[in-house]
């Protein structure tokens, strides 16, 4: 029981947590490129857009900030037998990231957000780039970390705890690379969305034109260059889940038994108690194409098996096919974009826009759904093959984990669910200030003596 | 070696978090006594290094959980629900400082929700320390706190409140003027007094209840060298008193640093070399030696650097506070 509600917890709290650095490694990005190209042609439309987006900025990195402090304790209080066992590793790499980028960002973030006028516009610039180096960075030791324990390797378990052999084994594990640039692009394309979103907005009002106008492009150029890409990055995913994690492939596609050419379903109710598939409808042969890049090519069954060796199949299943639905149908949006950009109608067509619009949480919810299934995927074991999740709980009182999950759960509704959205709303509904009424606001600490 | 530097690095840590975020927690819980206008004020005076301040407190956990993930497993999970509350706290307290400035009407609810979730975190740290000091007992696997909820523990949460407070105070001394600075002139001098009393009340009770401690603190041998802490307390309680007398304005908060200091040395001494008071030593602890060396590259590298830029960003926004920040 404490370890379902440990688990129930967690997924709730990473699920939270993962929305705002996600998003602010796309806006830190976006606001390097921006700033640079104001730096670069001294059009002031780029420096409107820095100072617009960077408030929508600070407001999401503080989020990841706070809901990140959550994360690193709970894995302790949690989850103790993991935090042994992996600790020398684990740990090691947590550690690095707080020295390398985490403090690079929270350092740097005062300088831009509140430097503008007590740095140069060069040293400025040097803070944003800081900062992106800093969320890049950050991302790149928990993707480390995290596939780690998808694909272990330079380390040995010895007497309960990992002994490390090869750090560099351990940093590039055999999916470090590819997860961690799959989770980038994830991050610019949510990022992507919601500018489009809120650009479109402004076009459909007819505010803002100038502003809009560059924020849409750049977003529908991004989303296009990039959304081929990230398929192509998860299908080489793909193939490395089915090469390390033959099972979480066969969950994913509802592989029951060992089969050759095996179908890709579209549609299935994955039944766990008869082990087979109800209401299947596929297309022959595709699955193993895409996982095997063979026309044949075997995909081991579930039944390979023991079940308690298997992840609760319908959640990894369903997830992947919202994923992948997700992904197909911003794939279109950004073909529609591309299409209207060459008919010059981008900035007019009033359903595109609309549909942009609400388009917003899409690529949020590929991503969700994207770690759901690389993580319940990976069960039971929570370092892949050497470490079953049931030893990794912690010995607390269900009682405490129920406390603290009912806390947990209303203080993020609420902050999270309610007033994050509704700031974000009001910023967005505010509008960037028009160039000729920009205040220098940050004159607030000027050198003169008060009067 | 290594784990005795590595010991040394997380206390470091907690150091850099107890002065810095201290001060700022402390101004939190001192905005319950501020007016409206002095609240900004005073949120003006921490919004620029806000970040950079709770790192040091992920830096330190994050070396623990490297270090000595040993003592992180018994630790955290001994203190599940004073933990949950504190991150709870630590959480509403972020959002409550971003809020407050994007909200229109419910500001006063948000500092409120800022003052508060400051207290708490504070409360539950003192508490949480309190039961540190006390130790720690195990049967059959499992790890709880030797004495839950006492006395002692109430008392150094509420000493931690009071050290907070003075550390807020003193710093709103610093960077602010006129009518804020006059009030908190004032507000430092009680503050000061109290937490005297308190430390006071520690160091006597303290070695008389706990029997390691005692052995420390009054073993002959030691006392020349001991006795040098109280007595360096002494000088900057004094200095302390004295500049608020005078009204200098940057004295009072380095004296308040030294004053925390000094307890803070003391306690070090007296679990020493316990991680897990008086069951575990960091060397039983530790990581292996090829775990702590390597992540000793990345510190030794970049913990100057660190400093640096924190320097460097205190340096930027540094002087008084004259004027409300807006985004």
């Amino acid at each position: 029981m404490t370890e379902l509600l440990s688990r129930i917890q967690f997924a709730f709290t990473i699920s939270f947590h993962i929305i705002f650095p996600a998003f602010s490694i796309g806006l830190a990005t976006f606001l390097a490129i921006m700033e640079g190209l104001w730096l670069k042609t001294k059009n002031p439309l780029y420096y409107q857009i820095c100072r617009y987006w960077i408030k929508v900025f600070a407001l999401t990195f503080g989020m990841g900030v706070v809901s990140g402090i959550v994360m690193e304790f709970q894995l302790g209080t949690n989850w103790a037998g993991f935090t042994s066992a992996v600790g020398p590793v684990l740990g090691g790499l947590f550690t690095y990231e707080v020295l390398t980028a985490f403090f690079i960002e929270a350092g740097f973030l005062g300088v831009m957000i509140f430097g503008w006028d007590k740095v140069g516009p060069k040293l400025h610039y040097v803070a944003t780039l800081l900062v992106w180096f800093g969320v890049t960075l950050s991302a790149f030791w928990i993707l480390a970390a995290n596939s780690w324990m998808q694909t272990p390797a330079g380390a040995v378990l010895k007497h309960h705890q990992f002994i490390v052999q090869s750090w560099t084994h351990v940093i590039f594990n055999h999916s470090t690379w590819i997860r961690y640039f799959h989770m980038l692009l994830a991050a610019y394309l949510c990022t992507a969305f919601v500018i489009a979103s809120v650009s479109a907005y402004y076009l459909l009002q007819q505010r803002h034109l100038d502003f809009a106008k560059k924020g849409f492009s750049f977003a529908m150029l991004v989303i296009i260059i990039l959304i081929p890409v990230q398929i192509w990055l998860g299908d080489a995913a793909g193939v490395k889940d089915h090469q390390y994690q033959p099972i979480k492939t066969a969950a994913i596609e509802g592989v029951w038994k060992t089969q050759k050419g095996a179908p890709l379903l579209l549609f299935a109710i994955p039944d766990d108690s008869k082990q087979k598939n109800m209401l299947a409808i596929g297309i022959p042969h595709l699955a193993s194409l895409i996982n095997t890049h063979q026309w044949n090519g075997e995909l081991q069954g579930l039944d390979s098996v023991p079940k308690a060796d298997r992840p609760f199949v319908p959640i990894v299943f369903y997830s992947f096919r919202i994923m992948v639905a997700a992904g197909l149908l911003m794939l279109l949006i950004g073909l529609v974009g591309l299409y209207l950009r060459f008919r010059n109608k981008l900035y007019t067509n009033q359903w595109f826009l609309r549909c942009s619009v609400y388009s917003a949480p899409l690529g949020f919810i590929a991503m969700l759904t994207g770690w759901f299934t690389a993580e319940t995927g990976r069960q039971p074991w929570v370092v892949y093959g050497l470490l079953k999740t049931s030893d990794a709980v912690s010995h607390v009182h269900t009682r405490d984990v129920i406390i603290s999950f009912v806390l947990l759960f209303v203080v993020y509704g609420i902050i999270f669910g309610i007033f994050y959205f509704r700031y974000l709303r009001r910023i967005i509904r505010k509008g960037p200030s028009e160039m000729k009424h920009e205040r220098m606001p940050f004159s607030y600490m000027s050198k003169k003596e008060h009067k | 070696m290594l784990a005795l530097i590595w010991i040394g690095i997380i206390g470091f840590c907690i150091l850099m978090y107890v002065i810095l975020d201290g001060f700022t927690l402390g101004t939190g819980i001192m905005m319950l006594f501020l007016t409206p206008k002095e609240k900004d004020l005073a949120t003006s005076m921490i919004l620029p290094t806000w970040d950079g301040n709770q790192t040091w407190l992920v830096l330190g956990m994050a070396s623990l959980y490297g270090a000595f993930p040993a003592a992180f497993s018994i630790l955290l999970p001994v203190f599940y629900l004073p933990l949950l509350i504190m991150v709870v706290a630590v959480l509403a307290r972020g959002v409550a400082f971003e809020f407050r400035l994007k909200t229109k009407t419910a500001k006063v609810t948000w500092d409120y929700v800022f003052i508060f979730s400051s207290l708490i975190t504070t409360l539950t740290q003192g508490f949480i320390l309190g039961n540190f000091i006390q130790g720690f007992t195990e049967t059959h696997g499992i790890w709880t706190a030797t004495s839950y909820f006492d006395v002692f523990s109430i008392i150094s949460a509420i000493g931690l409140v009071l050290g907070y407070c003075l550390l807020g105070a003193t710093r709103l001394v610093l960077k602010t003027s006129q009518q804020l600075q006059r009030k908190m002139f004032r507000a430092s001098f009680v503050l000061g007094l109290l937490l005297m009393l308190t430390i006071f009340i520690v160091s006597v009770y303290t070695p008389f209840v706990y029997p390691l401690v005692h052995s420390r603190w009054l073993n002959l041998h030691y006392i020349p060298y001991l006795a040098i802490l109280p007595l360096i307390t002494m000088i900057a309680f004094g200095t302390l008193m004295f500049s608020l007398y005078k009204k200098w304005d940057k004295m009072p908060y380095w004296s308040a640093v030294i004053v925390f200091l000094c307890p803070y040395a003391g306690f070090c001494i007296s679990v020493f070399p316990y991680i897990i008071p008086y069951k575990m030593t960091l060397w039983q602890a530790a990581s292996p030696d090829n775990s702590l060396h390597f992540i000793l590259i990345g510190a030794i590298i970049m913990l100057p650097v660190l400093l640096i830029y924190t320097g460097y960003a205190y340096r930027i926004f540094g002087g008084k506070v004259n004027d409300v920040i807006h985004y």
